[in-house]
C-alpha cells in the first residue's frame, strides 16, 4: 500500500512563537514528507509493501525500512503530541498515575527533562503507559519507536536538533521546558491512557 | 544520564602530594580546555556559514569541553591523559567520557582539517597515490565518504581513517564516538579525515539537505592538514 503524509492538526504558523512555521515548513514538509517517500521506494516488491505502517514497524528489523516507518509514526504521534495553548497539567486517572509514579506533576516534569536533555544525539523522550498500567518515561534513539515494546505511547517529545535548532539552536533544554509550558497536549495524552 | 562516580580521595591525595613534591609537572593536571577555532568563523564561506560556526564552536564544542572537565573531577586520571589516549581506552569509562571526550577529540579534530577554499591546497603525492591505490580514484573515495555521510541515521560522523594494516578506509559512527574508540561496534584506525553530519553542523544552512552539505563541504578539506595526518599514521 501505498502510505501518505497525513495531514498536520493545526496551521503551520499554529505553534508560534513555541515552534515556528518556518520550522514545521521542514519538520513536517520536508523532514516527515521524505520518510514517507523513502518507505514508500523502499517496500516496493518487498514482503511489507502491503503491510500497514504499525506492522511493518512491529516487523522489519533494524535498517532503512524500519527507520522510515517509525519516523514516519513517530512524527504523526509527535503532531498530535502538541497544541496551540498547551502546555497545563492532566486531570483524572493520567493525573493520577503520574503523581502515584513521580510524587508531583512538578517532580514529573524535572524528570522528563533530564530524561529527554540527556537523550544523546538524535531520538525521543516518551510518556508510556507500561503493561501494569502505570506511567513511566521512556527515550528512544534514532527512530525508536514504543510500537515494538509492551510500552504503550501517551505522549512524545522528539529531541533531534532538526525539531529545535531554527528556534532554540543549541538551546535543547528551552525546547523541552517549552513544550512542557506551552505545547504538551494532554487531552491527547489522557486518550491514550484511557 | 550518568551517576557520579565516587570520588576516591586517595587518589586525589597522592596526586596532590606528587605535585607539590614537584615530582609531576602542573600542566598534567590541567583541565581541558576548548581550542581557539584556526581561522575566523567567517573564513569557510559560503560552504559553512559563519552562524554555524559560531555556535558549533562557542556552544556545542563548548559544552563538551565543560562536560569533560566535569567528568575529570572524578576521575583524576583524566586530566593527566592526550584527548587521543582517552579514546583509546574509553571503554573504561561511564558513558558521559565517551560522549563528551569524543565530542571534544571529534571537533578539534574537524576544525583542523578544514580551511578556506582558497587555501584548501591539494593532496600530497604519497596520499594521492593510496586513495587511487584504496579506492580507485578520488571520486570514487569522495563518493564512498558521501555515502557513508548520508546513511548515518541520526547524528553521527563519516571517517576517512588509516587501518591498522596501513590500507585507508571508510567509516561512520553514531553520535560523538570515533575510530580510536575500543569499541566493539567500531571500525578502528587513525581518523585522517571526517566530517560531522549532527544536524548542528549544518541545519542553518542546508536544513533538510545533508547531501548538499556533505556535497560543498569538500571545498574547505584542508588537503595539507590531511595529507600531514596521513603521514604520521603511516608511522
Amino acid at each position: 500500500m501505498e502510505h501518505t503524509l497525513p495531514p498536520l492538526p493545526y496551521a503551520k504558523d499554529a505553534l508560534a512563537p513555541h515552534i515556528s512555521a518556518e520550522t514545521l515548513e521542514f519538520h513536517y514538509g520536508k523532514h516527515h514528507q521524505a520518510y514517507v517517500t523513502n518507505l514508500n521506494n523502499l517496500i516496493k516488491g518487498t514482503e511489507y509493501e502491503n503491510l500497514d505502517l504499525e506492522a511493518i514497524i512491529k516487523k522489519a528489523p533494524a535498517g532503512g525500512v524500519f527507520n522510515n516507518a517509525a519516523q514516519i509514526w513517530n512524527h504523526t504521534f509527535f503532531w498530535s503530541s502538541l497544541k496551540p495553548n498547551g502546555g497545563g497539567e492532566p486531570t483524572g486517572a493520567l493525573a493520577d498515575a503520574i503523581k502515584a509514579k513521580w510524587g508531583s506533576f512538578d517532580d514529573f516534569k524535572k524528570a522528563f527533562s533530564a530524561s529527554a536533555a540527556g537523550n544523546f544525539g538524535s531520538g525521543w523522550t516518551w510518556l508510556v503507559k507500561k503493561a501494569d498500567g502505570s506511567v513511566d518515561i521512556v527515550n528512544t534513539t534514532g527512530a525508536g519507536c514504543p510500537l515494538t515494546t509492551a510500552d504503550k505511547p501517551l505522549l512524545t517529545l522528539d529531541v533531534w536538533e532538526h525539531a529545535y535548532y531554527i528556534d532554540y539552536r543549541n538551546r535543547r533544554p528551552d525546547f523541552i521546558a517549552t513544550f512542557l509550558a506551552s505545547l504538551a497536549n494532554w487531552e491527547f495524552a489522557a486518550k491514550n491512557f484511557a | 544520564m550518568q551517576a557520579a562516580i565516587p570520588l576516591r580521595p586517595f587518589v586525589r591525595r597522592s596526586l596532590l602530594a606528587a605535585l607539590f613534591a614537584g615530582l609531576m609537572p602542573a600542566a598534567a593536571l590541567a583541565q581541558f580546555s576548548l581550542p581557539p577555532l584556526p581561522y575566523a568563523p567567517s573564513a569557510l564561506e559560503p560552504h559553512v556559514d559563519t552562524a554555524t560556526m559560531e555556535i558549533h564552536h562557542g556552544r556545542h564544542h563548548k559544552a563538551y569541553v565543560d562536560n569533560l572537565n566535569a567528568q575529570a573531577k572524578n576521575i583524576p586520571e583524566l586530566a593527566g591523559m592526550s584527548l587521543e589516549a582517552i579514546q583509546g581506552q574509553i571503554s573504561k569509562y561511564p558513558v558521559a567520557v565517551r560522549n563528551n571526550g569524543g565530542g571534544h577529540y571529534n571537533h578539534d579534530f574537524f576544525w583542523t582539517i578544514m580551511a578556506p577554499a582558497d587555501q584548501a591546497g591539494q593532496p600530497s603525492a604519497a596520499l594521492e597515490t593510496a586513495i587511487a591505490r584504496d579506492f580507485g580514484s578520488m571520486d570514487e573515495m569522495k563518493k564512498r565518504f558521501n555515502e557513508a555521510a548520508l546513511t548515518r541515521f541520526g547524528s553521527g560522523w563519516a571517517w576517512l581513517i588509516v587501518t591498522p594494516e596501513k590500507k585507508l578506509a571508510i567509516t561512520s559512527t553514531p553520535n560523538q564516538d570515533n575510530p580510536l574508540m575500543d569499541l566493539p561496534e567500531i571500525q578502528r584506525g587513525t581518523p585522517v579525515l571526517g566530517l560531522d553530519v549532527w544536524e548542528h553542523a549544518y541545519y542553518l544552512k542546508y536544513q533538510n539537505k545533508r547531501a548538499d552539505y556533505a556535497t560543498n563541504w569538500w571545498n574547505v578539506v584542508n588537503w595539507k592538514e590531511v595529507s600531514r595526518r596521513y603521514d604520521a599514521a603511516l608511522k
